[in-house]
Order: C-alpha cells, then sequence, then structure tokens
C-alpha cells in the first residue's frame, strides 16, 4: 500500500505542494507550459529532482562555460559520468570528483561511504577499471565532540566502503575551520583505466532496444536527496534522515565486475549509473542524450519494498544499481553474463522513438513528458551579484620565537599527519600504489607501460575567503605543484565547486571570481577541466563555508625513473629553494595560530611565473636532476623544510636571510623545496633559478640558521612525535 | 607449475595474487570460481584476500561453505600447498583447515602499513627459500586480523612448530604476536600480511617473493623424485 494517499494535480497546484520539493512558482509554471498541462504527483517529483540544482546546475552553468575543456589529451569532456584523458599506448584514464557534503553532515558513516560508491559507479560506466580513490575533506576544529564524531565517521564510511570493493584510496587533503563545523565537505575522487576502445557512453540508442535493470533492488531510501543536497542546513536537518542512501560496497564489487565483462559484449549499447535522482536521471538523459524517448514498466523494476507507489520509486535513490540499453533480442546474452556474478539483468523498458518520458504502473501511464523537457529545458538562472566588503586592514604579526612557532605549526591538524587517517584505507591493494599518500601526490602505476599516473587534489579555501580570484587560480596552480613535484606532466583536472546559497548575491559573487581564477589558471598551465561536480547551499543556519572550489588534478609520468617523492634521500644532498619569499601571511597557517582568524590580502600569484617555474623543475626532474621535491605550501618554508625529513632518519643544516621570522612562515606562492645531489648540482643551477639553503645530514637533527643565528634546533625524532601526535591526540582527547 | 586462485563473491586481491604468479614468479596460473568443485589440474590452490560475501555475518564465514571449500579440503587432504592470505586465511580457519579464530583489531579500526614479520619457521614448504628467523617486511591490510586461541591450541602450535610467522610489531593484538600459522601436516598455511603486494621492489618490498619461491622450489624438487 502506498504510504500517503496521493494529491491530485489540482491540488498540488493550489496548494502549492511542489514549494516543498525545491520548485519556485515560475519553474512550475514553465513545466506546465512544457507538458501542456498540470503534471501529476508523480510527474511534479520528477520534474522537481531533475531540475534541482544537483541535476541540472540551472544556477551554476554559466560559471562552468567559463572552463577551458579541450586539450591534445582530452577523449572526453564534461557531461558525461567522467572525463577521460589519452595516456599513449591505447590506453585512457577517466576521472571525476563528486561531493557528497549533506548526507555526511546528517548520517556520516554512510554520507560518506555512499558518495564514495556514487564516484566509483560514474568511473566504471564509462567502461574503466577503478584504479584508485581520492578524497578531499573540511571539518570543524577538532575540538569539538560532534567534529570528532563526523570526522571519525567520515573516515570509517570512506574505509569500509573503498577497502571492500578493493579500490586503493592512495591520496586526499584535509584542511580544518570553523566554518565547516556544521556543514563538514565530503568530496570523493575516482581514477579508472581502460583501453581506448572500451569507452561507454550513456546513451539509449536504437529504437526498440532493450532497457535492462542491474544491481541492487530498489527501497524508499534517499527519496530527493538530489533535492536535498541543493538546500540549505539547518537544525531541523536531522528530520531528513531518509534521504540518505545506504551503502552495500559487496553489491558495488559485484556490479563492478559484471559492468567490465558486460562492456565486452557488443550487445551493449549505453550504460549509466543511478547516481542522483536515480532511475528518473539515469533513464532520462540517457534518452534525452541519443535523442529517443524511453518507456519503462515500473512492475518489472526489482523492489525492495513491497507496495512503492512510482513517485517513491522515481525518486529513490537505493545504491549500486545501473541501468542498461541492449540491442533487441540479446537480451539473454546480457543475462548470462552478469548471472556469473550472482546479479540479474531485468527487462524494464524500451527505447521509442517519440522523444518521451512514459512509466507504466499496474497498467496505467503514470507519467507521460517530453524527454528533453527533464533532461534539457530546466531555467539557467543568470543570477545577481555582489562584491562583499573585504577587511583589508591587518594586524602586524610578531613571531619571537620562531621555534616554538614551527612545532605549534607542526601540531595544527590542517599540518599534521594524516597517518591516523590513511593507515585505515587500503592504500595497496591492487599492487600499483609506487608512491603512498603523504608525498606530495599520489602515483600508481600502469602495469606493462612503463608508465605512472600522478593524482592530487587541493584547494586552500582560506585564500579564496579572502580573494575568490586569486585563491581559485592558487587552488589550480598548486595541484599542477604536487603533480609536477612528483615528476609528471600536468594532464587535465576535475573540479568540485563547493559554495553557499547562490542566491545570496555575495555568494554568487565569490563563485564568480573563483571560476574566474581556475578558468585562467587552467588555461594557462593547459589543465582543462574534464568533470566535475557543483555542491551549492553549503551553509548552516545562514553561515556558509569558505569557497572551496576542490581540484582533483591528475598527471602522467612518461618514465618511471621519472618518479620523485617529498622527502630527503641522502645525506650531503644540497637543499634549494625555488621562488623568492615575500612577507605574505593573509590567509596562511600562522595567521590562523597567532591571531586565530584570517584577514589581509590573499597571497599574490603570478600564474606565468608559476608555469614557468613549474616546467623548469619537471625538466630538471625529468633529466635526473633533483633528488627530492616539494611544494611549499600552508606553514610556509620552515614548515615545508621540516617535511622534507619527517619520516626519516636524516636531518638538515639550513641557512636562510631576512628580514624578520616572519618570513619562515609566509605562504609566497609559486615556491618549492628540492635537493640535489653533489654531481648533479652544476647542471641543476645552470637549469633552474634556485638558491642553496644548505645540505641533508644523516645526525637527525633540524637545524635553521635565519641571518647568521641558530634560530631552530630540534631532533627530527622529536619533531616528528609532535607531527605525527597530533591528530590522534586531538581524537582521543575528551573536550 | 600450475596455480589456482579462488575467487569467491568479494575476493579483490585475486588479480595482485594472479600477477604475482603469472607476472612475477612466471608460473601458470588460472581463475577459479567458488561455484567449482574440481581442483585437480592445479599443483597449489592460493586463497587470496578481499571481503568475500562483504564479510557479512563473519569474514569468511559465509565463503567457507562454498562448493570449492570441499575440493578445497579434499586438495589440502592430498599433501598439496594451500595458502590463504588475509581473507583466505580467516577462511581457512572458518572452514576448519587451521585452527583459532580473527577478531578485530584491538583498536577496532582497518590498519593499512607494511610492517616487520620475523620467519620463525624457514622448514615449510613456504618459507625454505627464507632464513630461520629472518626479519623480513610485508604490507597488511586488514579489520579482523587479531588471531586468537586457547591456550592448549597455542602450546599445540607451538609444539608442533605451526607458528611460521610472527610480528615484530604486533599491529592488531594477535595473541603471540601470530601473523601466519600451518597446519600440522605443513602444506596449508594461512597468514594475514600480503606476500602478494611484495613481489617488486618498485612496490617498496620484495620479501613476499621468496614465499611463492619456496613453493616453487618445494613442487620442483618433489617432482623431479617422483617423475
Amino acid at each position: 500500500m502506498p504510504l500517503l494517499l496521493e494529491p491530485s494535480p489540482s491540488e498540488i497546484k493550489e496548494q502549492k505542494l511542489y514549494v516543498d520539493m525545491g520548485l519556485t512558482d515560475a519553474e512550475f509554471e514553465r513545466i506546465e507550459q512544457l507538458i501542456e498541462r498540470t503534471p501529476n504527483y508523480t510527474e511534479t517529483g520528477i520534474f522537481s529532482v531533475m531540475w534541482s540544482e544537483h541535476c541540472s546546475y540551472k544556477k551554476s552553468k554559466p560559471l562552468l562555460s567559463k572552463f577551458p575543456t579541450q586539450g591534445a589529451r582530452v577523449l572526453q569532456g564534461p557531461g558525461e559520468g567522467a572525463g577521460i584523458i589519452d595516456i599513449g599506448d591505447e590506453l585512457a584514464v577517466a576521472f571525476k570528483i563528486e561531493s557528497h557534503n549533506h548526507p555526511s553532515a546528517i548520517e556520516p558513516y554512510q554520507g560518506a561511504a555512499t558518495g564514495v560508491g556514487g564516484i566509483i559507479r560514474d568511473v566504471f560506466s564509462m567502461g574503466a577499471r577503478p584504479v584508485a580513490l581520492l578524497n578531499s575533506l573540511r571539518f570543524g576544529e577538532l575540538d569539538h565532540p560532534r567534529t570528532k564524531y563526523l570526522f571519525e565517521e567520515v573516515v570509517a564510511g570512506i574505509a569500509g566502503y573503498g577497502n571492500c570493493v578493493g579500490i586503493p584510496t592512495v591520496g586526499g587533503e584535509i584542511q580544518f575551520d570553523d566554518c565547516y563545523k556544521g556543514n563538514p565537505l565530503v568530496n570523493a575522487m575516482c581514477v579508472g583505466l581502460m583501453k581506448h576502445e572500451d569507452i561507454q557512453v550513456g546513451q539509449a540508442k536504437g529504437i526498440g532496444n532493450t532497457v535492462m535493470y542491474i544491481g541492487s533492488a530498489t527501497g524508499r531510501d534517499g527519496i530527493h536527496g538530489a533535492t536535498f543536497a541543493s538546500e540549505e542546513l539547518t537544525d531541523e536537518s536531522a528530520e531528513d534522515r531518509p534521504a540518505v542512501q545506504v551503502g552495500d560496497p559487496f553489491m558495488e564489487k559485484l556490479l563492478i565486475e559484471a559492468t567490465l565483462d558486460i562492456i565486452k559484449s557488443d550487445a551493449l549499447i549505453g550504460i549509466q549509473d543511478m547516481g542522483a535522482a536515480g532511475l528518473t536521471s539515469s533513464a532520462s538523459e540517457m534518452a534525452s542524450k541519443a535523442g529517443t524517448g524511453i518507456e519503462l514498466n515500473l512492475d518489472l523494476a526489482p523492489q525492495r519494498e513491497t507496495g512503492m507507489t512510482p513517485y517513491e520509486m522515481m525518486l529513490s535513490e537505493s545504491q549500486e544499481r545501473m541501468l542498461v540499453v541492449v540491442q533487441q533480442g540479446r537480451e539473454d546474452e546480457i543475462k548470462e553474463v552478469v548471472s556469473q556474478y550472482d546479479l540479474n539483468a531485468v527487462e524494464v523498458g524500451q527505447v521509442t522513438d517519440d522523444h518521451r518520458f512514459r512509466l507504466i504502473h499496474q497498467g496505467d501511464v503514470v507519467t507521460d513528458v517530453p524527454v528533453d523537457a527533464l533532461a534539457e529545458d530546466a531555467p539557467v538562472y543568470d543570477l545577481p551579484s555582489e562584491k562583499p566588503s573585504f577587511n583589508t586592514n591587518t594586524q602586524p604579526l610578531r613571531i619571537e620565537d620562531p621555534e616554538d612557532v614551527l612545532i605549534k605549526l607542526l601540531q595544527q591538524p590542517t599540518i599534521a599527519s594524516k597517518e591516523w587517517v590513511y593507515r585505515q584505507y587500503d592504500y595497496q591493494v591492487q599492487t600499483n600504489t609506487v608512491v603512498q599518500p603523504g608525498s606530495d601526490a599520489a602515483i600508481i602505476r600502469v602495469k606493462g607501460t612503463d608508465k605512472a599516473i600522478a593524482m592530487t587534489t587541493d584547494c586552500n579555501s582560506r585564500y579564496l575567503h579572502l580573494d575568490p580570484y586569486q585563491g581559485g587560480q592558487i587552488a589550480v596552480a598548486e595541484a599542477a605543484r604536487n603533480i609536477v613535484c612528483s615528476g609528471a606532466d600536468p594532464v587535465a583536472i576535475t573540479d568540485c565547486l563547493n559554495f553557499g546559497n547562490p542566491d545570496n548575491p555575495e555568494v554568487f559573487w565569490m563563485m564568480e571570481q573563483a571560476t574566474d581564477g581556475m578558468a585562467n589558471a587552467c588555461e594557462t598551465l593547459q589543465t582543462p577541466v574534464i568533470s566535475g561536480n557543483v555542491s551549492l547551499y553549503n551553509e548552516t543556519n545562514g553561515q556558509s563555508v569558505f569557497p572551496t572550489p576542490v581540484i582533483g588534478m591528475v598527471g602522467l609520468i612518461h618514465q618511471l625513473d621519472h618518479i620523485t617523492t617529498l622527502h630527503v634521500k641522502e645525506p650531503g644532498d644540497l637543499v634549494y629553494v625555488i621562488g623568492e619569499t615575500t612577507h605574505e601571511v593573509g590567509g596562511s597557517e600562522v595567521q590562523k595560530l597567532l591571531q586565530g582568524s584570517y584577514e589581509g590580502e590573499a597571497p599574490e600569484l603570478d600564474i606565468m611565473q608559476e608555469k614557468t617555474r613549474q616546467q623548469n623543475l619537471l625538466k630538471a626532474i625529468q633529466n635526473g636532476l633533483v633528488a627530492s621535491a616539494h611544494d611549499v605550501s600552508e606553514g610556509g618554508l620552515a614548515v615545508a623544510l621540516a617535511e622534507k625529513v619527517m619520516t626519516t632518519n636524516f636531518g638538515m643544516n639550513v641557512g636562510l636571510r631576512g628580514k624578520n621570522f616572519v618570513e619562515l612562515f609566509s605562504e609566497t606562492q609559486s615556491r618549492f623545496i628540492v635537493t640535489v645531489k653533489p654531481e648533479d648540482v652544476s647542471e641543476f643551477e645552470a637549469n633552474v633559478d634556485a638558491t642553496r639553503v644548505g645540505v641533508v645530514t644523516n645526525n637527525g637533527r633540524f637545524n635553521i640558521q635565519f641571518n647568521g643565528e641558530t634560530i631552530i634546533q630540534q631532533k627530527v625524532d622529536q619533531l616528528i612525535d609532535r607531527w605525527k601526535g597530533a591528530i590522534p591526540c586531538l581524537v582521543k582527547s575528551k573536550a | 607449475m600450475k596455480f589456482a586462485v579462488v575467487v569467491f563473491p568479494g575476493s579483490n586481491c585475486d588479480s595482485d595474487m594472479f600477477y604475482a604468479i603469472q607476472g612475477v614468479l612466471g608460473e601458470e596460473v588460472e581463475y577459479v570460481s567458488h561455484h567449482s568443485s574440481d581442483l585437480s589440474q592445479f599443483d597449489a590452490v592460493l586463497l587470496p584476500g578481499g571481503f568475500s560475501y562483504g564479510d557479512y555475518l563473519r569474514s569468511g564465514a559465509i565463503a567457507s561453505v562454498s562448493p570449492i571449500v570441499n575440493a578445497i579440503k579434499d586438495f589440502a587432504s592430498e599433501g598439496k600447498p594451500v595458502l590463504g592470505v588475509c581473507n583466505g586465511f580467516q577462511i581457512l580457519l572458518e572452514a576448519g583447515l587451521l585452527n583459532g579464530a580473527m577478531k578485530r583489531n584491538h583498536e577496532l579500526k582497518f590498519v593499512c602499513d607494511t610492517t616487520p614479520l620475523i620467519v620463525e619457521q624457514s622448514e615449510t614448504i613456504f618459507t625454505s627459500e627464507y632464513e630461520q628467523f629472518e626479519r623480513i617486511e610485508l604490507p597488511i591490510a586488514h579489520a579482523e586480523g587479531n588471531y586468537d586461541c586457547d591456550d592448549e591450541t597455542l602450546k599445540d602450535l607451538e609444539a608442533h612448530d605451526q607458528i611460521v610467522f610472527r610480528y615484530a610489531d604486533n599491529p592488531n593484538g594477535s595473541k603471540a604476536d601470530i601473523a601466519g600459522i600451518v597446519n600440522k601436516e605443513g602444506n596449508v598455511l594461512g597468514m594475514m600480511p600480503h606476500p602478494e603486494r611484495a613481489v617488486e621492489e618498485i612496490l617498496g618490498t620484495d620479501d613476499g617473493l621468496k614465499l611463492f619461491r619456496s613453493i616453487l622450489v618445494n613442487w620442483r624438487e618433489t617432482h623431479a623424485i617422483t617423475s
């Protein structure tokens, strides 16, 4: 039995029941015009999810169109499940990042787990075997009990899902700031490897072809998840817990293997996962993209519960489901392959020629609307924007004891070792992980070739908070720095735009500026955007998170011997800094530590200079002149130098010059620290504009002199203890 | 020599095991489905890691009643080598081919790392290429690797030299630092660390390769005698 008696079309209209589903009056009118009548309850629900920001990008489309999406290596740009780049040898890499912020705020374990599950399906539905997972997480400060709970459960959820499906979680980043206290960010990225010939698309081509359903049965979980994701969180959001899905990684594992098996069959025409808005979006998008129509008989769809209404089935976001289109008459071939994995493939409908989206339930037509109206005709808004007032006044920062500041910075959870986190992730399965979590970028080799893939996620939202344009540029530039330091050529990015409520003109202005900055950096660094996701309404009770456009970047290592890591390698190697340091503390970790807030100007970025430095460094790495490389980011030079000896038994003697101690922690952009073997020094210096600052030692001591005076003298193993112990200590402490 | 890699629904180290045998050891290897009940054409059986049946009920419990497990028991009773790694070890325990049980790690969290081990027995068909008490490093990745057994079983294991690997720095709370045990006959080995993840230097360690080499060397020796 249906849980509720459904309202009639006239009741929906008169009582404005569509408002609760997230549609405006004008949008409802537009639907009436498009379908030439008042929609019934199921149709209203279907339109509301398809026209949600999550599915239609109706408020962010004008910004997304600014991104460069073309490039010599791009095989598939935005618009499909994931973007694809060519890596040569007839091989390609598919990748995408996606948010699962709101579900994780309410139910962190399942929210994070299903975020991982969803992004994996986006990648293997393109025909690629998922070979790596990354994530980008934001939480409030770890001194709050609920934040600790969210942090522990999100990490456990990512581990629980990724470990079970057998895809290594190889990298990620975490930042802690008060603005994320009520609205954590959980962005998951998946990278897949495939042969060119196996590239699949989500299209329902061929009139009369059969639509089949594979995977978990549909239940009442996750109903209206996409709409929930397109609203602000409030104190009442916990009541939306039924909008959070529950994941079954075991089913996903079977689905991966079955899917990668059926793509070998030429009976398969198209494939798409049932993600946000489930059956509705997968079916309507596949038909719309192919220029066809689709008819589904809902009585045939596998159901987990009895008495589900068409509304519930179409809006369910039950996990681990795929929709495929199969050549008419060859359904049994697909069924036979799928059955080897103890799964069923079920015929649920067919491709039609009438461009309609039609649903049959218990013999009645319960939905009959133009398919393009759902997938293509959502309104696109040009939202008003207004520059907020920025307080650019700054208090002068004074540092008396740089040693004490360094030790405290190493214990800040944003800088401290994330070992507590990644020890819970299986980062080794598939035996390709050649650079494990903890270096600038993670690296997996490509078996059967001399190539490898470098991957990173990055975004320092504090800079965006102070200057979204610069911050947007820096996010892309920093990702590329990490890729270059690993010995890889930056190739392309995926992005996850996490912002507040776009209807607030000041938030929208931040979005415009951030995407302008990103687009410029992507253009200059020649890293096109090939996939992505937009997550808006990241607010709690009216308080927005910092603008956080997370960049997921993939780079290509042409030869395995180019692989370079962060840590110093041999005593006697010389330490160089690339890039001048200036006094820039706006949005820095040291400003947070000493002042407890962010103010002033974000660091400057000269993107052309950035490009030149990256190219020169990469060339030196590829020529074998660099023993180790690391970019300078949060905490500045002093922290970056210390990081180079963390987890080693080596030490370092460094001499720096400057005006005052603040420069040790200044976050000036476009800087790198590298070590060079003595025999390579002259060739390195001839090719790279760098300053020699010190030497790697074998005494396990970290010494810094500033203008000739010794200011930092620490045992490396003690620094390691502080740096490694910080997060476990914060998690365990009862605050 | 021909190896079988048994694939259960949810196995996820099967292709790593396959690659270690074919790509690195250079021997013949085939996947065998859990539906199968015939292992007669193989010389060694490998049970890979993963989450068979999603670890639902208990890790290894559902897989231990698969059709293939009867074939594995027959295979083992003929004295042929059976190696279970991680979830494969858990399945061997659940199937009663080895004694003891797995509890959740003492910190109640999944742990992934590379950890030092001591080869306690170098006179098995799985470890003859190692030195006695050799210290090696192998990757671990598990949530339920906290080996437990009653005191009598432990005494028995020690009396019959069945403890093959011990952790040098116990990562999961295992009783007596046990990382791997062999049956009394010496032909069934279960271990939580992953030798198949340590077969090439590019992966950080190739300390696992000697284990597979030992199996091969011992097979060649016995087959030189019989043939």
